[in-house]
């Protein structure tokens, strides 16, 4: 059969699409942002066969996720893993609820922080949560669990998580496509009160989860993704991780003697661990994120036989693995390198040549000179990039919303004036409810919308704050007088320092709105309307 | 048979096409395939990468051991320099001599030519001036690709059917423009050979 070549991301979007799933709900965010795209893409979304949806925020798109599966229809939601932190109310009390349609979260991480501010493992959420986790060693595997997670997730009545990795993520291979499987009919809860978390319910609920435990542990040890290799030289044994064991695999073409234990799905199957503990004098652990399964393997006390891996240095505590450092893990031969010439720079991103943001920016650090440095708080987009050289104009970025909370705290505590700089997209993801808050308590902050019409810095998604901007701050109680828009181009310069000078010494909350198309959007509208 | 790339360039020059091509040209002859892209941040006019593995044996690695890597393809000639450390001893250098400046402090062209000069196997050409010859600048990241091919051990027809995959929907002008590009570009590795 013909294979089709797909991102990692991809393929799980087509093994959703074949898995029967009927809803698709995300917010972008690298590196997730190509499954729901590919879902937005596909004949079976442009046929109004499946619901694909960009949504305010993580927390919107799973909750949305869960009243599908209340419905009885599968459901996937897709994000990076701070994402997950936006979506973590509702992620922590599903597996409570339980599913009626298959439920399946999906969270990119991104170890060596490639796009993002951190490089948590939501492997920890699927424990904290106790839910199956699903880690996929490649693309192929990736595809393939997407039926099982569904079909588990309602044969287990629990959430399943669905972690993957930048590098899975942005990687492409050939894929064998499988069977495909039909939508479920709508279909109430057989319980009528499964979803009423009210304490009594939520108490019964939750020992249901509880009771349910040895099931989900089962689950690990015989689905067959977790997998024991044998081996003859038993002076280690190698547990791998996700798609570490690639990077172990690429150091052994010719087959590997230790005995390794490849991990693709928890909670760990503790037999295969104990196997593997008991046949061997010493364990490597080698994984793809934090050294979550090193940690309980080691216990408290770490008294048992001698582990290697990210806590004694074996392997770096943070970033990535690739084929080099488990090689040195390994005590393998590393062959000499051909150094990078010395006159090589660095060529950091940077924004795009007409960029709205370049001159917005340029307007308001001409303003700052007056009130002095360290005053302005940014947020998460393409605007982040104004840290850096030449412009060097934001003092914060922190997390989605941050900015207009931060400078209200900073406000509060005195420095005034402060000013917020945020995404028309980011505004709405995070930033309304802390706008809400600088209002009720009159603080002296100047919110600058950057209002590019969309959500650039993944691609250019649709903004769900498209045409609301203004209404949405009148409807909080910023004062009209108090709300500009502006047009950040060259030719408005001065005016717009002006006004933003104005506003900074108004006592109060001001919103200013520079509203200018994203130069990426723009020019590929204007591509799209030639054709 | 198995090669390992590295693509080299800067964000917007066209490195995931390159890419795409020769995935597709892989695949379609029962080769397996992996590709590491960069998508998200560095993509804004930063320096981007892949890493493209194709093999007859299953592929395991995303990503390519450092020290490693059969070829190094690069749209811009200090975006090459600057994964030297991926290419193996034999390996071969081919690049776009057309530099790419949007940073303060870009290095002097003798400098990088220099450098360039002093590879044992390296293929370098001005792609872009191919590319107008030929008729349009934008198909310079395929006259990198052409240069490439004679090192890629797979069928010239191959590549011909992953444009005609990739290009169909623009038409025939474009397929044959692009495959004008592959063509001009192995004329001008022969003469390093």
């Amino acid at each position: 059969m013909q294979k089709i070549v797909l991102l990692g991301d991809e393929a799980i979007a087509q093994g959703a699409l074949d898995a029967g799933v009927s809803a698709v709900y995300a917010y972008p965010g690298t590196p997730s942002t190509e499954i729901t795209e590919y879902v937005i893409r596909s004949k079976a979304h442009r046929d109004g066969e499946v619901v694909a949806t960009w949504t305010t925020n993580e927390k919107t798109s799973m909750e949305s996720a869960l009243g599908v599966s209340y419905a009885g229809k599968r459901a996937m939601v897709c994000m990076k893993h701070v994402g997950l932190n936006v979506a973590a109310d509702a992620f922590m009390n599903a597996p409570i609820t339980g599913v009626n349609g298959g439920l399946v979260v999906v969270s990119a991480d991104d170890p060596s922080m490639h796009s993002s501010q951190n490089e948590q493992d939501s492997r920890y959420y699927g424990k904290f949560a106790q839910i199956p986790i699903l880690e996929p060693i490649n693309q192929q595997e990736a595809y393939d669990m997407m039926p099982y997670a569904f079909e588990m997730s309602e044969r287990l009545n629990v959430p399943v998580l669905m972690r993957i990795t930048t590098r899975l993520a942005h990687s492409r291979a050939g894929i064998l496509l499988g069977e495909k499987t039909p939508q479920n009919k709508l279909a109430l809860p057989k319980n009528p009160r499964q979803f009423v978390l009210l304490p009594g319910i939520a108490r019964k609920q939750y020992n249901l989860l509880l009771e349910n435990m040895p099931n989900i542990n089962q689950e690990s040890e015989i689905a067959g993704f977790n997998k024991y290799y044998e081996g003859t030289d038993k002076s280690m044994g190698i547990i791998t991780t996700g798609i570490a064991y690639n990077y172990l695999m690429e150091n052994y073409p010719d087959g590997i003697n230790h005995p390794v234990l490849k991990i693709a799905q928890y909670p760990l199957p503790t037999e295969m661990v104990r196997k593997l503990y008991n046949e061997c004098d010493t364990i490597m652990v080698m994984e793809e994120g934090y050294p979550i399964v090193e940690e309980q393997l080691r216990g408290v006390l770490d008294n048992g036989k001698k582990i290697f891996g990210r806590l004694d240095g074996a392997l770096p505590r943070a970033g990535e693995l690739n084929p080099n450092i488990v090689a040195k893990a390994m005590n393998l031969e590393i062959p000499e390198v051909t150094p990078v010439p010395k006159l090589v720079t660095p060529r950091p991103p940077s924004l795009c040549a007409g960029c709205p943001h370049t001159d917005s920016y340029s307007a308001l650090n001409i303003v700052m000179e007056e009130f002095g440095d360290g005053r302005v708080f940014s947020d998460i987009g393409c605007y982040t990039l104004a840290a850096l050289e030449p412009l060097e104009a934001i003092n914060s970025c922190v997390d989605m919303g941050a900015s207009i909370t931060m400078a209200k705290g900073a406000a509060d505590a005195g420095l005034v004036p402060a000013v917020a700089v945020i995404g028309d997209s980011t505004f709405t993801h995070s930033g309304i409810t802390g706008l809400l808050d600088a209002i009720n308590s009159k603080s002296p902050i100047t919110v600058m919308i950057l209002d590019n019409g969309t959500t650039g810095m993944t691609g250019g998604q649709p903004s769900q704050a498209t045409g609301k901007i203004e209404d949405i701050c009148l409807g909080l109680g910023v004062e009209a007088e108090h709300i500009h828009v502006l047009n950040p181009i060259r030719k408005y310069h001065d005016d717009n320092v002006a006004i933003m000078k104005q506003e900074l010494l108004y006592h109060g909350v001001s919103v200013i709105i520079p509203r200018r198309e994203c130069i990426i959007t723009l020019g590929a509208r204007i591509r799209a309307a030639k054709k | 048979m198995k090669k390992d790339i590295i693509l080299g360039g800067v964000g917007g020059q066209g490195i995931l096409t390159i890419g795409a091509t020769i995935g597709t040209a892989a695949v379609n002859e029962g080769l397996f395939l992996k590709q590491s892209e960069v998508h998200g941040m560095s993509q804004r006019g930063g320096d981007v990468m892949s890493n493209l593995r194709i093999s007859s044996n299953e592929v395991y690695s995303d990503l390519i051991p450092e020290g490693k890597a059969d070829l190094i393809i690069a749209v811009e000639p200090m975006e090459a320099l600057r994964h030297l450390n991926m290419l193996k001893p034999d390996g071969w250098f081919i690049t776009n001599l057309k530099p790419f400046i949007n940073i303060p402090g870009y290095p002097d062209m003798a400098l990088i030519l220099q450098e360039i000069d002093s590879l044992k196997h390296h293929v370098s050409l001005d792609a872009e001036e191919i590319a107008k010859n030929i008729g349009s600048v934008k198909v310079a990241n395929m006259v990198m690709l052409g240069a490439a091919i004679p090192f890629l051990d797979i069928d010239f027809s191959a590549f011909e059917n992953a444009i005609k995959m990739i290009f169909g929907r623009k038409g025939q002008e474009i397929i044959d423009l692009n495959i004008a590009a592959l063509k001009a570009g192995i004329a001008e590795t022969e003469k390093f050979l």
